[in-house]
């Protein structure tokens, strides 16, 4: 039997979080972390969880297991769980809404500060804005992102500065749309990045890079942004 | 673009480069100081290495380079954790006190090696 632990949070009847203890049966399968919270959702349905796709596309399901960030459906027990205990947390970092669902807005609030979409002051062509095949594999790397949260929610600079810090997942598509060939507001885009803690609130710990899901590498990102910044500076 | 009026160059970039050029002053220096030490140095030669000229500029460089890095980095310590989003209202004024009191600090230092190398 799996010993399972989930937070418990409910801030309308709960003076405090807690801890509830399942015994789950797995039946010697390496399930994904998400079976194992369907399976305790069973025994007890009022713990919350957020998911939808259950195959690490639309990343809803991103959660603490035993320590470290990542989405519960694409995480295999056996990637995850030590002395047969698995400890499942919400994201840490950002409120808590009820037991492992988080309120995320500080983490949209900051991924809409680096404008994610295409910016082209250049009259439209008849039928679409050509791009290099040599263009288009610089967005290889940076356009996967699912904008699960695992990376800025494992950033301790986002924890302490969620509202100045733009974050990992938010400089990934800052440099995206950066990197975009097509996009005209490349100066406009740096200059906003250019204070104390939009982008230089990383120390570059790579706790992001550790946790992504998709294997993406926002500290690398990040990196291309502070080159950017540094080549239009005097 | 978040204000900031008490880091060092007022921009991001600024102090990200400050920080690493004057870590690789402190580098060269103590690996020169490491090295002299390493090889045996009695209190002439220690001394006379620090009449000359050249030495006392590289120190005061590094004494500089330890200033601008030490308040770059206490800067980013206050303001993760001396924030009014971790501690209320007073983390303000506890940030500022902290500021205050590494700003004098690093000050009386600068002067103290002013003092010892040229005094």
């Amino acid at each position: 039997m799996l010993q399972v632990s989930i937070y418990r949070y409910n801030p309308e009847t709960d003076a405090e979080p807690s801890m509830q203890e399942f015994q789950i049966d797995t039946g010697g399968k390496d399930l994904m972390v998400l079976d194992v919270l369907e399976m305790i959702k069973a025994q007890d349905t009022t713990v919350a969880y957020r998911r939808s796709c259950r195959e690490g596309v639309c990343g809803s399901d991103g959660l603490n297991m035993n320590g470290k960030n990542g989405l519960a459906c694409i995480t295999p027990l056996s990637e995850t769980v030590k002395n047969n205990k698995l400890v499942i947390r919400p994201l840490p970092g950002l409120p808590v809404v009820r037991d492992l669902v988080v309120d995320m807005s500080m983490f949209y609030a900051q991924y809409e500060k680096v404008q994610p979409y295409l910016q082209n002051d250049t009259p439209a062509p008849a039928i679409e804005r050509l791009q290099s095949p040599e263009d288009r594999e610089k967005l290889d790397g940076l356009y996967e992102c699912i904008l699960c949260a695992c990376c800025s929610t494992s950033c301790p600079s986002f924890w302490w500065n969620p509202d100045r810090f733009i974050g990992p997942a938010g400089l990934l598509q800052a440099y995206r749309f950066l990197a975009d060939s097509r996009d005209t507001a490349t100066d406009e885009r740096l200059e906003r990045l250019d204070d104390p803690f939009s982008v230089f609130r990383c120390h570059g710990i790579q706790n992001c890079v550790n946790v992504c899901p998709k294997g993406l590498n926002p500290t690398r990102a990040i990196g291309h942004i502070r080159h950017m910044l540094l080549s239009r500076a005097t | 673009m978040v204000k900031s009026v008490t880091s060092f160059g007022r921009s991001g970039l600024s102090d990200w480069l400050v920080q690493r050029v004057s870590g690789v002053i402190l580098l060269a220096y103590f690996l020169c100081i490491g090295a002299t030490l390493i090889g045996g140095v009695s209190y002439e030669e220690w001394q006379a290495m620090f009449a000359g000229t050249g030495m006392r500029i590289f120190t005061m460089l590094a004494i500089l380079s330890l200033a601008a890095h030490a308040w770059i980095g206490m800067w980013a310590v206050g303001t993760d954790y001396l924030t009014e989003r971790m501690l209320g209202s007073k983390g303000n004024v506890l940030r500022l006190a902290f500021q205050i009191g590494c700003g004098l600090v690093i000050f009386i230092y600068v002067i103290w090696a002013i003092q010892i190398l040229w005094g």
